[in-house]
């Protein structure tokens, strides 16, 4: 390649200037075909539900009336969209501890072994390549059901999974771990994987020993990754729908409807398009405000790195 | 010698202890396999038994005679291979633009889709869902794969790669006169093999596995995906046969675990890479 770069002295700063951002014709068309369906299927919506928000629209598109404030308002003194959000919080806070820290287990575990490293992947990593439905039909169907399920049917207990409502929420989040806390193993795995070996070897010479390494070398080395792991796993959890809409409903008692099965219930169900906007948008902003946080965490951690 | 030991010793721990999780892990889809090899009328017996008095493929061959997940499959297959296609193309082309072209209004046009990587979609599903209305594209495949390839994140990972590229390559190719479009088709995407091949896994596998948009957009069974498919109709029609449910399960849920069997290595880079990609 290098030979090739001796060029006539005459063309070369042209073709440098090309390839350093010169202006060009061309720089809009590489944009235009994402731009186009990136403004008609996510800036568009975007505006487009902030304006539904306002209105009293149904899901036919009529009684499409300039509401104000006034779905905030109702949605703000209504006992059932709290219930939904404060369902997603407490979802988002059960679930994000055990998938962070199992996550961090299984990849230390798994990055330690010397042996089959495809059965450990397989089997931490496999069930997030299953579909939500796969997942839901599987556990309500033959795990968790309290006669013939897996659970009770080998431990001998008869717990009411999903029936109980103080019992459903962390049956959900059980699931959900089970079948999502592969992301987070192998971001971990790759992560320690990065760590250069040379560390470990100088420690090994000062005579740490394996717990020494890990606390001194290891979990601080981790330490990035464990913030992005932590902030991508909240954003995720917050937006939980399939698997509680297909294994509870959000029952019992509505024990565990989150939020985004909230607006899609008033919505869809409900027809009151504008309402569901609205719900939707309360969710919206908490997810912004985590999203504008980790934003910042991440440049002041840039920043103090270099 | 005491070393060697104590080295091997914490091994057989280590490895006990993966033994057990592993199978802990395994043990909910191999249930599901259980299952559905039994006869019908021995799903639900108490005390459970992993093998029934026979093993039998009958409730395979029911789902494949009688059901839609041929066809959701199929539907699955091109809806995610073609959102996963267009993804990619456009957001390379873009993510290029950005990296090594000026043009007017460039530095807020990128400010704009790095904006959207905030946007969940699924706080959109109802702006959306008017909009598909308006646009007369519910129930077709369009109005699945769309709103998928607006995927703001994939554009910011190719641009900062196409960032950390050195230009010399593309310098010398258009020193020899080659446009613009040439280089990039012929030079930067063949360069950039790796991070493409990550980011389509990871495309092809969240669109594979999406369920909440396209469940509200398609109502016809002839255009369901097979998540959206298996969770409308398994529930309704197939009462307490287990076997059967569970067979939808296991051939649902087999495409991406072989595909994960046989390219594990770019799976597991696939997923690292584009997870970390906020770092």
């Amino acid at each position: 390649m290098t030979t090739t770069v001796a060029a006539p002295a005459a063309t070369a700063p042209v073709a440098e200037a090309k390839v350093k951002r010169g202006w060009t014709q061309h720089g809009l068309l590489f944009v235009a075909p994402f731009l186009v369906i990136y403004v008609a299927f996510l800036v568009w919506p975007t505006l487009l539900g902030l304006r539904m928000s306002l209105s009293s629209v149904n899901i036919a598109g009529t009684n499409d009336d300039f509401v104000g404030f006034d779905n905030y308002a109702e949605a703000f003194a209504d006992p059932r969209m709290w219930r939904s959000l404060w369902n997603t919080l407490v979802f988002t806070v059960l679930s994000t501890v055990p998938l962070v820290l199992l996550g961090l287990a299984f990849a230390l575990l798994v990055h330690h072994l010397r042996f089959v490293q495809w059965l450990w992947r397989l089997s931490f990593f496999g069930p997030f390549l299953l579909p939500s439905a796969v997942v839901s039909i599987l556990w309500l169907q033959m795990i968790y059901p309290p006669d013939y399920g897996l659970i009770n049917g080998t431990l001998g207990t008869d717990v009411l999974w999903l029936g109980d409502p103080s019992m459903a929420m962390w049956s959900v989040v059980m699931t959900t771990v089970w079948w999502t806390v592969g992301f987070n193993f192998l971001l971990y795995l790759a992560a320690l994987q990065s760590i250069p070996q040379h560390l470990y070897e100088a420690a090994a010479i000062d005579g740490a020993n394996a717990w020494d390494k890990l606390r001194s070398i290891t979990l601080p080395m981790l330490s990035r990754t464990t913030a992005l792991i932590i902030v991508l796993q909240l954003l995720a959890s917050l937006k939980v729908f399939d698997q509680i809409y297909l294994m509870t409903g959000g029952g019992p008692e509505d024990s565990t409807r989150p939020i985004i099965e909230y607006a899609y219930d008033v919505g869809f169900t409900g027809y009151r398009i504008g309402y569901a906007s609205a719900v939707s948008y309360i969710l919206f902003a908490i997810i912004v405000i985590v999203s504008l946080a980790q934003l910042r965490l991440f440049r002041k951690r840039a920043e103090g790195s270099s | 010698m005491t070393k060697r030991f104590s080295l091997s010793f914490s091994q057989l721990v280590l490895l006990a202890v993966a033994l057990v999780l592993a199978a802990i892990w395994l043990a909910p889809i191999a249930w599901a396999v259980a299952t559905s090899l039994k006869p019908e009328d021995e799903t639900t017996k108490i005390p459970l038994q992993w093998f029934a008095s026979e093993i039998t493929l009958d409730s395979y061959r029911l789902v494949l005679e009688t059901g839609g997940i041929v066809k959701w499959a199929i539907n699955s297959t091109v809806t995610a291979v073609i959102v996963t296609f267009l993804t990619v193309l456009f957001s390379a082309m873009a993510a290029y633009g950005f990296a090594r072209t000026q043009f007017r209004g460039q530095r807020a046009l990128l400010a704009l889709i790095l904006a959207g990587i905030m946007v969940p979609p699924q706080v959109l599903i109802a702006p959306l869902f008017a909009e598909m209305v308006a646009l007369g594209l519910v129930d077709t495949w369009w109005a699945i794969i769309l709103p998928q390839v607006a995927a703001p994140l994939i554009v910011y990972i190719l641009y900062k790669f196409f960032q950390d590229v050195p230009p010399e390559l593309e310098q010398a190719a258009f020193v020899d006169g080659a446009g613009r479009w040439r280089v990039f088709f012929t030079i930067v995407l063949p360069l950039s093999r790796p991070v493409l091949a990550a980011v389509s896994i990871f495309t092809f596998i969240t669109t594979w596995n999406n369920f909440l948009w396209p469940f509200l957009v398609s109502t016809d069974p002839n255009t369901m995906t097979l998540p959206v498919g298996l969770a409308n109709v398994v529930q309704g029609t197939f009462g307490l046969r287990y076997a059967q449910i569970m067979a939808s399960v296991v051939l649902a849920g087999l495409p991406l675990l072989v595909v994960f069997v046989l390219f594990q290595r770019q799976i597991v880079r696939g997923v690292a890479h584009t997870g970390l990609a906020g770092q």
